[in-house]
């Protein structure tokens, strides 16, 4: 730091889209309605489902062992109210698959005490039983991506984490639950990064903030417990700031190498909602049951910050936020990176951080796709410096392998900035991530042809 | 791509003011010629027109303010035609051309009719709203008569006469030319228009001008009696329109930066050699179409460092 000191604090390329955030900002989280059933899917996580425990008829407490994990990269599922087992069935999930799922009906009237596990002392407990500890708490990325939080914290053989980020940026627009959450969760994110700090050995934590949410800074800074080795960090508004990679460039100035992970730079991310959880499960030893999420865009009425219990029907719940008549499209997380559903029926989940509405008004008409002119806006907006115009046309004549090893295509994050500033409409982003999937396929076919030699 | 029409509408209404109804006829020509090729080769294809999305109307005026007022109408038609047809639909239409269609055009023009497209008329005619040369109308594949009015441009007549023409001349568009090169106040205000809607590249009209600038500059201080003056260079033919308008074609230049720069810079060099060693007074037609051809070869060699990769080159 210092004269010559010529970091940006923050990322090259990135866009800025209208950030609606004001709209739910200042509105305090509140406690959601139980609906009379929740439908809760095994799949909710990065990883394998989790397998059902209970019976259909059984009576359940919430907060209870619902379903196990099945293996290291995948977690257990408590119960979000307490209840009977009506069905267990295939429920349908976001992707359109359906997955195993368990149909529970609340009980009328009762007080919703949650049970207590064994509780797990940040003090006393080991690393392992820590790490234990998150798992068997259910706890997943809730910044949207959903991948078992204690995989992700656990620093292999031979590196070394020697600054853990906790992720506040919350860049993607009109979603306010970390800006919340930090305002009203301090207490539990100090607790929460006291548990991640000896998980993971960092010697240090900073808490990166998107410049518009100076007032959540403000408090956090004011509340850091004494002698903790934390600080916050304020980095400029502008998308996908909140991506891990492009957080630790801006923070601390280093780059993940292509292929690689935060812990290669010796850098852990996690995302602030998750450290609170983490910070307010685990020393009752409780499972996650609810979290907080933003309703809001044009077509609600009631827009806030809520408590959800898991496992909510989203038709249950833009009920009971009122949407106008003529709703044109329910996303689920933000407009950038979420995911616009095509079934009401499906139900919240653990990476559900925002639901979006928007009516036909504020829906452009289906936008005419003209030719790319190979005018460079993608070029100049992509944060990892990709060429989505090349990968565009590549996409459109099938050559997956050659933007895989020709154009870097694993490399996206699919952030969506290029094809916010397409002028031809593209929706190169979606082109990328069926690339990418076509491209994941082939490789592990042939992994397991060689296998098989 | 409204846009850039109007950009390049105050040189168009220059050129009509300054060279009258022969300008007009020849901006309204091209324009439709390009404007009715495009729609039936859509229909032909069986595609959705594309004369909508305002690329043909942009190509077909380019055109026409590269030719001189007063050629014959039928040529100008057929440039037209040829320009969207061998420049930019063989190709695949909108988004897939190799060179500026336009210029396709023009240098089929320039081949076929030597004479017609290298015959001036002086600007401010008297009588320019109220009568035509009479090789506007020549007849459809018969070369025109020319009139004894018939003037040099500033480039031919240093190429051919040594006389140079004062810069605030050339500047204004007191002097004879193409239709749409004579004025350089109105291109660069046109340029300045889209770079502020951030619809050009600038660095691409700043490489193409700040080379040729740098490179006639020093030609002329080899020697001033036999090289013309920089600003003479910038000012004088093709080079102010051609940087703005041709060579900013995004989808046959390149899409890096770097690229950009590199592709500007080659034009600006090709500009200022064609016109001091070759046969012809003007070399910016040329200088863009090679430009255009290498332009996919710069875009596969200046690739930005990928996020999180050492190499700066591509793997292949």
């Amino acid at each position: 730091m210092g004269l010559f000191d010529f970091r940006k604090n923050t990322f090259k390329h990135g866009v800025h889209p209208p950030e609606h955030k004001d709209e739910t900002n200042g509105l305090a989280i509140r406690q959601f309605p139980f609906a009379p059933v929740v439908i809760i899917p095994m799949a909710q996580h990065i990883g394998s489902p989790a397998e059902i425990i209970v019976r259909e008829g059984q009576e359940v407490e919430r907060g209870q062992l619902l379903a196990k994990a099945t293996g290291y990269v995948s977690v257990p599922i408590h119960a979000p109210v307490s209840g009977t087992i009506r069905k267990i069935a295939n429920v349908p999930t976001i992707s359109g698959k359906m997955s195993p799922g368990i149909y529970l009906e609340a009980f009328p009237s009762s007080s919703q005490e949650i049970l207590e596990g064994t509780p797990i002392d940040v003090e006393t407990a080991s690393v392992e039983e820590i790490l234990k500890g998150i798992q068997d708490a259910g706890i997943v990325g809730l910044g949207g991506a959903a991948f078992p939080t204690h995989v992700k914290l656990k620093v292999p053989e031979g590196k070394h984490c020697e600054v853990l980020i906790i992720n506040g940026i919350e860049c993607e627009p009109y979603l306010t639950t970390d800006h919340r959450v930090m305002l009203e969760y301090g207490e539990d994110i100090f607790m929460g990064i006291k548990y991640l700090l000896k998980v993971t050995g960092a010697e240090r934590a900073i808490i990166g903030i998107e410049a518009n949410k100076q007032d959540a800074a403000d408090y956090l800074e004011s509340i850091i417990p004494e002698g903790a080795p934390v600080t916050v960090e304020v980095v400029p508004v502008k998308y996908p700031q909140g991506s891990e990679k492009m957080l630790i460039t801006s923070l601390l100035g280093r780059e993940v190498p292509s292929g690689g992970l935060p812990i290669d730079v010796n850098v852990v991310v996690v995302n602030v909602a998750t450290t609170a959880e983490i910070g307010r499960l685990l020393p009752h030893g409780r499972g996650i049951q609810e979290r907080v999420i933003t309703i809001t865009g044009p077509g609600v009425k009631k827009k806030g910050n809520y408590l959800i219990p898991v496992g909510t029907p989203l038709r249950y719940v833009l009920d009971q936020v009122g949407v106008d008549e003529d709703i044109s499209e329910v996303y689920m997380g933000g407009p950038m990176m979420g995911v616009a559903v095509s079934n009401l029926d499906i139900s919240i989940v653990k990476g559900t951080s925002g639901i979006v509405v928007f009516t036909h008004k504020d829906v452009k008409k289906q936008q005419q796709i003209y030719p790319c002119i190979k005018c460079g806006a993608c070029v100049d907006a992509c944060p990892i410096s990709l060429n989505p115009s090349k990968l565009g046309i590549l996409a459109k004549v099938e050559e997956y392998d050659v933007m895989a090893e020709n154009y870097n295509l694993l490399d996206c994050f699919e952030c969506g900035s290029c094809s916010y500033v397409c002028p031809s409409h593209i929706p190169l982003v979606q082109y990328f991530r069926l690339s990418k999937s076509i491209v994941r396929k082939r490789i592990s076919a042939k992994q397991k042809a060689e296998h098989a030699k | 791509m409204r846009n850039v029409v109007w950009a390049m509408l105050p040189v168009a209404l220059f050129s009509v003011y300054s060279f009258g109804l022969s300008a007009l006829l020849v901006l309204i020509t091209s324009t439709a010629s390009c404007v009715i090729t495009e729609h039936f080769l859509c229909r032909y294809s069986k595609k959705q027109s594309t004369v909508s999305d305002w690329s043909a109307v942009i190509s077909g005026l380019l055109l026409g303010l590269t030719l001189p007022p007063g050629f014959p109408l039928w040529m100008t038609f057929a440039g037209g035609v040829i320009a969207m047809s061998l420049g930019k639909y063989i190709f695949g239409g909108l988004g897939y051309n190799v060179f500026n269609p336009a210029l396709v055009g023009r240098a089929v023009l320039q081949a076929a009719f030597p004479v017609a497209i290298t015959t001036w008329y002086p600007s401010f005619l008297e009588n320019r709203f109220s009568s035509l040369p009479s090789s506007t109308f020549t007849f459809p594949f018969m070369e025109p008569v020319v009139d004894g009015v018939a003037g040099a441009t500033p480039l031919s007549a240093f190429k051919f006469d040594h006389v140079t023409t004062d810069t605030m001349e050339l500047a204004l568009g007191q002097i004879s030319g193409s239709t749409g090169e004579t004025c350089a106040v109105l291109i660069i205000l046109g340029g300045l228009y889209l770079i502020a809607r951030n619809m050009m590249n600038w660095r691409i009209p700043v490489a193409v001008l700040g080379s040729a600038y740098l490179f006639s500059g020093l030609m002329y201080l080899v020697d001033p009696q036999v090289y013309p003056s920089p600003m003479f260079m910038l000012f004088s033919g093709g080079l102010m329109l051609g940087a703005v308008f041709m060579a900013t074609d995004m989808v046959a230049s390149p899409i890096t930066p770097l690229g950009a720069v590199i592709y500007g810079t080659i034009i600006g060099l090709l500009v200022i050699i064609i016109r001091i060693w070759g046969g012809l007074p003007e070399g910016v037609m040329y200088a863009i179409l090679l430009a255009n051809a290498i332009s996919p070869h710069i875009d596969n060699m200046i690739r930005p460092r990928v996020y999180g990769t050492s190499k700066r080159l591509s793997r292949s």
